[in-house]
């Protein structure tokens, strides 16, 4: 079965196999029955639930709209599939193609995708972790638990981690009047994803909406009560906190200890994978029966120096999953790259945040329209002369536009006019990333290493 | 009936807000906050909302079926 020539009996009648039974799991495993795919086909996931969606989780769900598992997601077809739901794979025989299940069964596969996503960054100590009203949020089953939490109107929350995740924590939780400390290591929220110029907008949001957000700040420690509830947080500043719940937001860990010794290039960052989706081997070989979609995959893209990029991206997920599966059922010459340009939204204090691109290599900022100030602005990024992203706060419907400024490698700053645009946006600044050498939650965006040059590509020479 | 708006697609035009109220809101100028899953009274309006959407951001459910009911499904 292995090779491209057996693309068309794979089709036929192959062994599918999907880990993962999320977002980037569900779409490939569509698009391989909408590729005339009639072999059989395995879902296999780690929770028990059936594939949902988690960006209503820290917004709907915990505003208490929408219950936590009320958030399925739709099918587009008919599946005709096996689920193992509830069962997590342990082990890849690289080999042998087989997948190892929890409870002792193996799965063989002719090829197999790999979408098993990211979870939550714990917090650091167990036993603090442990403590009646500290939680993460990741799953349908985190938002349920805390959701009851906060209708039980705890006296103040403390979040920990001012990333998007705990941004909107944040922001429900003011929405539901309750008591919002937010502890950021960083100088703003955001600023691992957005720098400090956009952060500094993000901050003075969640200060109008009254959260008590501090920021060059990290908790030390949790405390308890005899009876096992979380009592306070100690601060980096010497300061003590009173707060009956503690959501830890510190980003996610990548779901790929499973494949730890199976011969995969799978780690920390992701699984390494080529722009077709297929995984690297240890040695930096590319395989032929291993893709890789979503969260947990790391893939050079052309447009952005070949960097792997990591994207903790929704349609990311969508996108790289219908490439993966496309590619599995696909000989050599008609597979696609995974060319999807980096895009992701967040919803908070009523504000619509949206971004393009890869803001995190944008040296520079200008805002080309409307103003800081106002919070409702786009800020264009530049990295060498092009425009590599941009972020808009309530002006979603201008970002196609500089989307395709980044496809099209247009020069930065942006030597045209704009609709709405300031004095503040005359001049290029220092978009203000912290040095990514120090610790953080991170941005959603991480960028690593090289991969040789894919010939295929246009080149557009850089400006200096 | 599921649901789900592709949120990078969507730029905030509110037409379903206006089409199918119960299930979209906007929230703030432009943000949007919606049901992924709603009852059948609402399909109607829902699939109206869905056609009239001019970016053509939400995907609706093509068929009902649930993990434990797809063919050769097993416990788990």
């Amino acid at each position: 079965m292995a090779g491209d020539g057996s693309a068309e009996a794979f089709r036929r009648n192959g062994r599918a196999v999907v880990v993962g039974a999320s977002l980037a799991g569900l779409r490939a495993a569509e698009t391989l029955r909408e590729r005339g795919f009639t072999g059989s086909l395995t879902v296999i996931g780690d929770e028990p639930h059936e594939p949902y969606d988690r960006p209503p989780l820290s917004k709907q769900v915990l505003l208490g709209r929408v219950p936590a598992d009320g958030t399925a997601l739709p099918r587009r077809r008919a599946l005709d599939a096996r689920w193992r739901l509830g069962v997590a794979a342990t082990g890849l025989d690289l080999a042998g193609k087989r997948v190892r299940l929890a409870d002792g069964e193996e799965v063989g596969f002719d090829r197999l995708l790999i979408a098993t996503g990211t979870r939550a960054r714990p917090w650091v100590r167990e036993a603090e972790a442990d403590l009646d009203g500290v939680f993460t949020l990741r799953t349908g089953d985190d938002a349920a638990r805390l959701g009851r939490r906060l209708d039980a109107r705890p006296r103040r929350v403390l979040v920990i981690g001012a990333g998007f995740t705990g941004s909107e924590v944040a922001s429900a939780c003011r929405e539901r009047g309750l008591e919002v400390t937010v502890a950021e290591r960083g100088p703003a929220p955001l600023v691992g994803a957005l720098g400090g110029v956009v952060g500094a907008v993000a901050a003075e949001l969640q200060r109008r909406h009254g959260v008590d957000l501090r920021c060059g700040i990290t908790v030390t420690a949790l405390e308890g009560d005899a009876a096992g509830r979380l009592r306070c947080a100690h601060l980096s500043d010497g300061t003590t906190l009173d707060a009956d719940v503690a959501v830890i937001a510190l980003g996610a860990l990548r779901n790929t200890e499973w494949l730890t010794g199976s011969g995969l290039a799978a780690g920390p960052r992701g699984i390494a994978c080529d722009a077709g989706c297929r995984a690297f081997d240890i040695h930096g070989i590319v395989t032929d029966d291993i893709f890789v979609a979503g969260d947990v995959a790391r893939s050079p893209h052309p447009l952005f120096g070949y960097q792997f990029l990591s994207l903790e991206h929704w349609g990311n997920a969508v996108a790289q999953a219908e490439i993966a599966a496309h590619n599995m059922t696909s000989a050599g010459p008609d597979r696609r790259p995974h060319l999807w340009v980096p895009a992701f939204w967040s919803a908070q204090f009523g504000v619509n945040i949206k971004s393009v691109g890869v803001p995190t290599m944008g040296g520079e900022l200008v805002v080309t329209q409307g103003s800081l100030g106002e919070h409702r602005f786009v800020a264009a990024y530049g990295h060498q002369g092009r425009v590599i992203a941009a972020v808009a706060f309530d002006q979603a419907r201008w970002l196609d536009f500089y989307c395709r400024l980044i496809e099209s490698a247009a020069p930065f700053p942006p030597d045209f006019a704009t609709v709405d645009r300031r004095p503040e946006g005359m001049r290029p600044v220092a978009a203000d990333f912290p040095d990514p050498a120090l610790p953080s939650h991170g941005p959603t965006v991480t960028l690593s290493g090289y991969s040789p040059s894919e010939r295929r590509v246009t080149f557009t020479p850089a400006r200096f | 009936m599921r649901l789900v708006v592709d949120l990078n697609r969507c730029q905030g035009y509110a037409q379903c807000a206006y089409l199918a109220p119960d299930v979209f809101t906007m929230h703030g100028e432009e943000a949007l906050l919606y049901s992924p899953q709603v009852g059948e009274t609402q399909r109607e309006n829902v699939m109206r909302a869905a056609a009239a959407c001019p970016v053509q951001a939400i995907l609706l459910d093509q068929v009902e079926e649930r993990a434990a009911e797809g063919a050769g499904s097993r416990g788990g």
